[in-house]
C-alpha cells in the first residue's frame, strides 16, 4: 500500500525533499521575473492549471468517469466572482466570501451534471460532460437579455483584485525590503492553493472514500454488491471536483480582473484532460507535471520559435504560430505513443494498461 | 417452521428477458443457520435468481422477504445493507486492489468516515481506517489467505482469488450469503478445503445460499436442496431425496439420453 511505500523512505530525506521543493517554489517568481512580468503569469497559469487539473483528477483519475465538460465549473467559479466583485452590479464582497461561494454554487452545478448522468459510462459519459459545458458557455454568452446578468460576449470587465485589508494583490509593494509585483503576489497565493488541494487529493485517495471511487473505477457491478451507494459516490466525486473548479475560477477572474464566454470553450476543458491524462490519471505527481509541462510548453514554444527559425534558416519560414501548435500537437501525439500511461503514472495505472495491452 | 426460524422467503419471483422466461414464479424459503443449495443445468435460471435476490436485476413479479422485511427491487446496496452479500460466477475482484484493500472496499458499508473526515484525518476517522484494516486482515486470515494480503488481487491463484471474494462478502457483515458456483474450475483438494471453509462460515453464524454444479459438494454440504429447470423449481428436499427424483434426473441427463 502506498502508506507503507511512504514510510519506507527515510524522514531526512522526506524532509529533504520538501525543503527543496519550497526553496523552487520561492525561487521560481524571481529568476522568472528577470525575464519580464509575463513570465511570472506564465508561471502563475501554471499553478492553477495544477490546481484544476488536481481537481478534475478527482473524477476522472480517481472515479474513472470521463468528463469533458470540466471548464463549465471553471466558468462557473469565475463569473461568480466576476459579478460579485464589479462594477456590473456594483457588488464589491471580499473575495474570502466569494471564492467559498463560487465553490459551492460550483458544487451544485456539478450535481446538477452528475445526476442525469449516472447510468452512462465512458463515451456516453463524455458526449453529456462535453453538452453540459457547452451550454454553459452559451449561456454565458446570452445571458445579457432580457436582464443583462453576464453581459454577453464582452463579458465583464473591471473585476476587484484580491484584496487583504488595504494591501493588493494587482499593484507592486515592498514587503521587508523586498519588491514584490502584483503577478508575484498571485503566485504565492496560487501556490498556497494549490498545496491545499494536493493534500486534498493525497487524503481522500487513502481513504474510505477514495477506496470507493476505485472500486467503482475497477468493477461497478460489484462495487454495488458490497454496499457502496454508487450514486452518492459518484455525484460526490462530481461535486469535489467541481468546487475546485470553481474556487480556480474565481482566481482567474481575480488575477485578470476580466472574464469573457471566450475563456471556457471546449478546448480548455480537452486541454486540462489532456494535463491528467498525458501526466498520468490517478497520480499526483504526474498531473502537477502534465500541468505544468502543457502550460508551459506552448509558451517556451511562442517565444523561442523565432529566433530558432532565424538561427538555422536565416528567416521565418513557418509561420511561428502554427509551427508552435505543430510541435505542441506532435509532442502530445507522442507522448501517448511512447508513453501511454502518461509521463509519471501511478504504478497501479501502468499496470492497468499493461493488462489491457497483453 | 415458526417465523423467527426463516431467513429468506422468495415469493413466485418470475423475471423474463424478452420473450424468454428466465424465471417463472419460483418459491422457496431459506432458514437461519442451514446451508441451502440451489442446482440446475445450465441456464436454468441460478443466476438469473441471484441477480434479483442481490437487486442487479429487477423481477417482473414476485417478491423477497428477508428477515421478515420486504425487500427492495433494483438497489444492489441496499441489498447488501440488509444482509445479503454475493459471490460471483465468473470473479469479480477489484483486481487492481491488494487482497487486504478489497476486503477493506467491503467495510465501506459497515463504516461511515466521509470527504470530511478524509481530509481532515480526525481521530474518529483514523481510528475507524485502523479497525477497517485490522477486521480485514483477520477476514483474509479467516479464509486462509493472509500471507497473500499485499498482492494484488489478479495476481492471486483461481482459488484464493475465489477466497477473496468471499472475505469481501463476510467483511459486509451479511446474515445471508450467496455463493454463486464457488468450485467451478476448482481442483479436488481445493473443493475439499472450500467445502471446510463453507461449513465454518455457517457454524460462525452466517446462512449460505449456494448455486453449484458440482452436485458431489452439494450433496455433501447443503441441508436442503432445490432444483431449477427452465426457470422452473421442479424440487426441493434434502438432498438424499433430490437425487433420485425422476425429474432431476431428467433434467440433468436430458432426454435425449434418457
Amino acid at each position: 500500500m502506498n502508506g507503507q511505500v511512504r514510510k519506507a523512505v527515510p524522514w531526512q530525506r522526506h524532509w529533504l525533499g520538501i525543503l527543496l521543493i519550497g526553496v523552487v517554489l520561492l525561487a521560481v517568481p524571481f529568476v522568472a521575473a528577470l525575464g519580464g512580468q509575463a513570465w511570472v503569469r506564465i508561471a502563475n497559469f501554471a499553478i492553477l492549471y495544477v490546481f484544476l487539473a488536481l481537481g478534475l483528477n478527482i473524477v476522472v483519475g480517481y472515479a474513472g468517469l470521463l468528463d469533458l465538460g470540466y471548464v463549465a465549473f471553471y466558468a462557473v467559479g469565475a463569473y461568480v466572482y466576476a459579478l460579485l466583485a464589479s462594477p456590473h452590479f456594483g457588488i464589491h464582497l471580499p473575495f474570502w466570501v466569494i471564492l467559498p461561494i463560487g465553490a459551492a454554487i460550483a458544487c451544485l452545478f456539478g450535481m446538477l451534471l452528475g445526476a442525469p448522468t449516472l447510468k452512462l459510462r465512458g463515451d456516453y459519459l463524455a458526449i453529456v460532460t462535453l453538452g453540459f459545458g457547452e451550454i454553459i458557455r452559451i449561456f454565458l454568452n446570452n445571458l445579457n437579455a432580457p436582464i443583462n446578468v453576464t453581459n454577453g460576449a464582452q463579458g465583464i470587465t473591471l473585476i476587484d483584485p484580491i484584496r487583504i485589508g488595504d494591501f493588493s494583490f494587482a499593484e507592486t509593494s515592498t514587503l521587508l525590503g523586498l519588491q514584490i509585483s502584483g503577478p508575484q503576489k498571485y503566485y504565492f497565493f496560487l501556490v498556497a492553493l494549490a498545496i491545499v488541494v494536493i493534500i486534498v487529493n493525497v487524503r481522500l485517495q487513502d481513504s474510505r472514500i477514495g477506496r470507493a471511487w476505485q472500486a467503482i473505477r475497477e468493477d461497478e457491478v460489484a462495487a454495488k454488491a458490497c454496499g457502496i451507494n454508487t450514486r452518492n459516490i459518484k455525484l460526490l466525486a462530481f461535486a469535489m471536483g467541481a468546487s475546485f473548479g470553481g474556487v480556480a475560477g474565481g482566481v482567474f477572474s481575480a488575477m485578470q480582473g476580466f472574464v469573457s464566454p471566450e475563456s471556457f470553450s471546449l478546448m480548455e476543458s480537452i486541454t486540462i484532460l489532456a494535463m491528467v491524462v498525458l501526466g498520468g490519471m490517478g497520480h499526483i505527481p504526474g498531473v502537477i507535471l502534465g500541468a505544468i509541462l502543457l502550460t508551459a510548453l506552448p509558451e517556451v514554444l511562442r517565444y523561442g520559435i523565432e529566433p530558432l527559425q532565424d538561427a538555422i534558416f536565416g528567416r521565418s519560414i513557418i509561420d511561428p504560430e502554427s509551427l508552435r501548435m505543430l510541435i505542441f500537437g506532435l509532442a502530445l501525439v507522442l507522448v501517448m505513443r511512447f508513453r501511454p500511461a502518461g509521463l509519471w503514472p501511478s504504478p497501479q495505472r501502468r499496470r492497468e494498461l499493461a493488462e489491457s495491452s497483453d | 417452521m415458526s417465523e423467527h426460524q426463516v431467513l429468506l422467503e422468495a415469493h413466485a419471483v418470475a423475471k423474463h428477458f424478452g420473450g424468454v422466461k428466465a424465471l417463472h414464479d419460483v418459491s422457496l424459503t431459506i432458514r437461519r443457520g442451514e446451508i441451502y443449495g440451489l442446482i440446475g443445468p445450465n441456464g436454468a435460471g441460478k443466476t438469473t435468481f441471484f441477480n434479483c435476490l442481490t437487486g442487479l436485476y429487477k423481477n417482473e413479479s414476485g417478491h423477497f422477504i428477508f428477515d421478515g422485511v420486504l425487500l427492495a427491487a433494483d438497489a444492489p446496496h441496499k441489498a447488501a445493507e440488509v444482509g445479503i452479500a454475493r459471490t460471483f460466477q465468473n470473479i469479480r475482484l477489484f483486481g487492481n486492489m491488494t487482497a487486504i484493500e478489497n476486503v477493506m472496499v467491503g467495510r465501506h458499508l459497515r463504516t461511515h468516515a466521509g470527504v470530511i473526515g478524509a481530509i481532515s484525518r480526525n481521530r474518529a476517522t483514523m481510528a475507524e481506517e485502523a479497525k477497517i484494516a485490522r477486521r480485514a486482515e483477520e477476514l483474509l486470515h479467516y479464509v486462509g489467505i493472509h500471507e497473500r494480503a499485499h498482492d494484488y488481487a489478479k495476481n492471486l491463484s483461481y482459488g484464493d482469488q475465489r477466497r477473496l471474494e468471499i472475505a469481501r462478502a463476510l467483511a459486509t457483515e451479511p446474515k445471508l450469503l450467496a455463493l454463486d458456483e464457488p468450485a467451478a474450475g476448482m481442483n479436488g483438494t481445493e473443493t475439499e478445503a472450500l467445502r471446510v471453509l463453507v461449513e465454518g462460515i455457517c457454524k460462525d453464524g452466517v446462512t449460505v445460499l449456494l448455486i453449484e454444479h458440482d452436485v458431489k459438494l452439494v450433496m455433501g454440504l447443503c441441508g436442503r436442496v432445490a432444483v431449477l429447470d427452465y426457470g422452473e423449481k421442479i424440487c426441493e428436499d434434502v438432498p438424499s431425496v433430490v437425487q433420485n427424483d425422476p425429474r432431476v434426473v431428467e433434467a440433468y441427463l436430458g432426454g435425449s439420453v434418457a
